[in-house]
């Protein structure tokens, strides 16, 4: 047995936070230890049970393959659609995404992220006013007030607080938790809740009008305001209202309790404006908080190669972009797309289940290093290494920060930017052999 | 009738990326009731409920949760918690994952596992 290897501040490739402390002991190329991580993290970094071989669908039997047979069918697949999907990319490197977006260019393909079932709504509310943003570290050192609305980071970004927002000690902010005033709004009590100074339990389905409430009252019209607004005292609304006008700098966190909810984009293009308004007083800023490491990451390399952040159609000679039209599942919904690639996300469990049926008629292809339930519709299986376990790369933490994923160990098996890059030569073959028969 | 919502949990996430496990069957396939509501449906541990609307009907296993109020059902998100979403989006290209409204009943069938539930995926699925 060889001795273990320490490697310090490696970075988590989780959730959105990107924790950048991770300590991480490597015994026999194994992770033997992970130390500061959270228990997603830690999870995650550990290991599960992997898929080692490629697989291909034969007589509706998922058979085992070598990478090359792989990557061929992959191509053939891409190639006999006159409208393939290309969907996931929230938990693989910028650099995987940059192949993608050749690939789906050149097979003329839509091309989507998780962000369409997630903060999808928050993009196209911030496309419509802007983001008055912040890095996380801004957050830290500065801010007095924290807003979580309709986000229990406690259990989904369990090191947030701790780290970067309502718990986390800063250059001006040294007294941590105690010198911050804590505001969450959400339907019901959450463990991010019981850390509050003011929990504004609220009627499902009711941000738009409470945030309406909000911006009334700081904009001093409170009296025309009703008693009662989403379930909420109007008393109690002004005590927030005055609380977000004497921050020093303020700063809101939300999540999909409010992009999944009825309003949706509208709750975010309305949180946007009120917090352009509250820097009429005092300085704020708004963020989403990410879920999957590097959902940022996809939104960024798609906009500087597209000019648009989701659901880019590709199959017009010219990117195209227009959510409730080109987005994963309303694409699906209609049927309107004849095969799929999935990769680094499960389509088949995060998408409404008459949804995801739509999978279940088409080829799919799937890379990914788990079984889930997206390999049970797949007809081409293919295994990969972890980005930012086993391969290094670049991701966006949910500030928009760059940060550079390490390798922890050494995989067999190839990443996704490898494997992206093999089904792209299948294609280019594929075609020439097509052509050479035509010529 | 009550209103569903869905969200992440600590165990949920932990499961994450191994979806075919127990653990995560165990973390993701119940739903979370008020105290009043557990009681006023004669439920005790281990017992399940239908959660039923229009887009589609699911078997869960009922657990008290002195956090929610009356009315309110909640089912950490995943495969289980989306068999009752539609795929209406609002344009915006997300379904309405959350503030669905839903019935509630005390039942003796059981809770599918991860392949049954896909299982119902049309006929094309190859389970």
């Amino acid at each position: 047995m060889s001795e273990a290897i320490m490697i310090r501040d490696a970075v988590c490739s989780f959730c959105g936070c990107l924790c950048d402390d991770i300590n991480v002991e490597v015994e026999d190329g194994k992770v033997s230890r992970v130390r500061h991580a959270c228990r997603l993290g830690s999870s995650k970094i550990m290991g599960h049970g992997r898929m080692q071989n490629p697989m291909i669908r034969k007589d509706g039997v998922l058979v085992a393959a070598s990478f090359p047979e792989a990557y061929d069918r992959a191509a053939e697949i891409l190639l006999a659609a006159s409208k393939p999907l290309l969907y996931g990319w929230a938990s693989t490197s910028c650099e995987a995404a940059k192949k993608g977006i050749l690939l789906a260019e050149e097979v003329g393909g839509v091309l989507d992220s998780t962000a369409t079932v997630c903060h999808g709504p928050s993009v196209i509310g911030i496309e419509e006013k802007g983001l008055p943003g912040a890095t996380l570290g801004q957050v830290k050192n500065r801010a007095d007030t924290i807003v979580f609305w309709g986000c229990n980071p406690a259990e989904a970004h369990p090191r947030h607080s701790l780290r970067y927002s309502s718990n986390s000690c800063g250059k001006f902010t040294p007294q941590g938790r105690e010198g911050r005033k804590i505001i969450v709004v959400d339907v019901r009590e959450t463990r991010t809740s019981k850390n509050a100074d003011k929990f504004m339990r609220i009627v499902p389905g009711s941000d738009y009008e409470v945030i309406s409430a909000l911006r009334m009252l700081i904009a001093g019209k409170g009296e025309i305001l009703p008693d009662e607004v989403g379930g909420v005292q109007k008393a109690d609304l002004a005590d927030i209202a005055a609380t977000l006008k004497s921050a020093r700098f303020g700063a809101i966190f939300f999540g999909l309790g409010i992009t999944h909810s009825r309003g949706r984009y509208k709750n975010i293009d309305n949180a946007l404006s009120l917090v352009a308004e509250l820097n009429s007083h005092t300085k704020f800023v708004i963020m989403p908080m990410r879920g999957h490491y590097n959902v940022g990451g996809i939104g960024q390399v798609l906009a500087w190669s597209s000019g648009y952040p989701m659901s880019v159609d590709f199959t017009r000679g010219a990117p195209y972009f227009n959510p409730g039209e080109t987005a994963a599942c309303d694409l699906l919904a209609k049927r309107d797309v004849d095969a799929a690639l999935i990769i680094a996300a499960d389509a088949v469990s995060n998408f409404p289940h008459a949804t995801a049926e739509g999978l279940a008629s088409i080829p799919v292809i799937q890379i990914d290093p788990y079984e889930n339930p997206t390999t049970i519709l797949s007809d081409v299986v293919i295994p990969c290494a972890i980005a930012g376990v086993e391969v290094e790369g670049t991701a966006y933490r949910m500030d928009g920060l760059a940060l550079r994923l390490r390798k922890l160990v050494d995989s067999s098996l190839p990443s996704d930017e490898e494997i992206l890059a093999g089904i792209l030569e299948s294609v280019h073959k594929l075609r020439q052999r097509k052509a050479n028969e035509g010529a | 009738m009550a209103t569903m919502i869905s969200g992440r949990t600590l165990a949920q996430g932990a499961g994450c990326e191994s979806k075919m496990s127990p653990d995560f069957f165990k973390a993701v396939s119940v739903c979370h009731l008020s105290e009043n509501d557990f009681k006023s449906l004669g439920l005790s541990e281990g017992r399940n409920v239908l959660i039923k609307n229009d887009y589609g009907q699911v078997v869960l296993t009922a657990k008290m949760d002195g956090g929610l109020p009356d009315s309110m059902v909640f089912i950490p998100m995943g495969p289980w918690a989306n068999a009752i979403v539609g795929m209406e989006t609002g344009g915006c290209g997300t379904p309405h994952f959350k503030g669905l409204e839903v019935d509630v009943a005390a039942t003796d069938s059981p809770v599918l596992n991860i392949r049954e539930l896909i299982s119902g995926m049309g006929a094309c699925c190859h389970v």
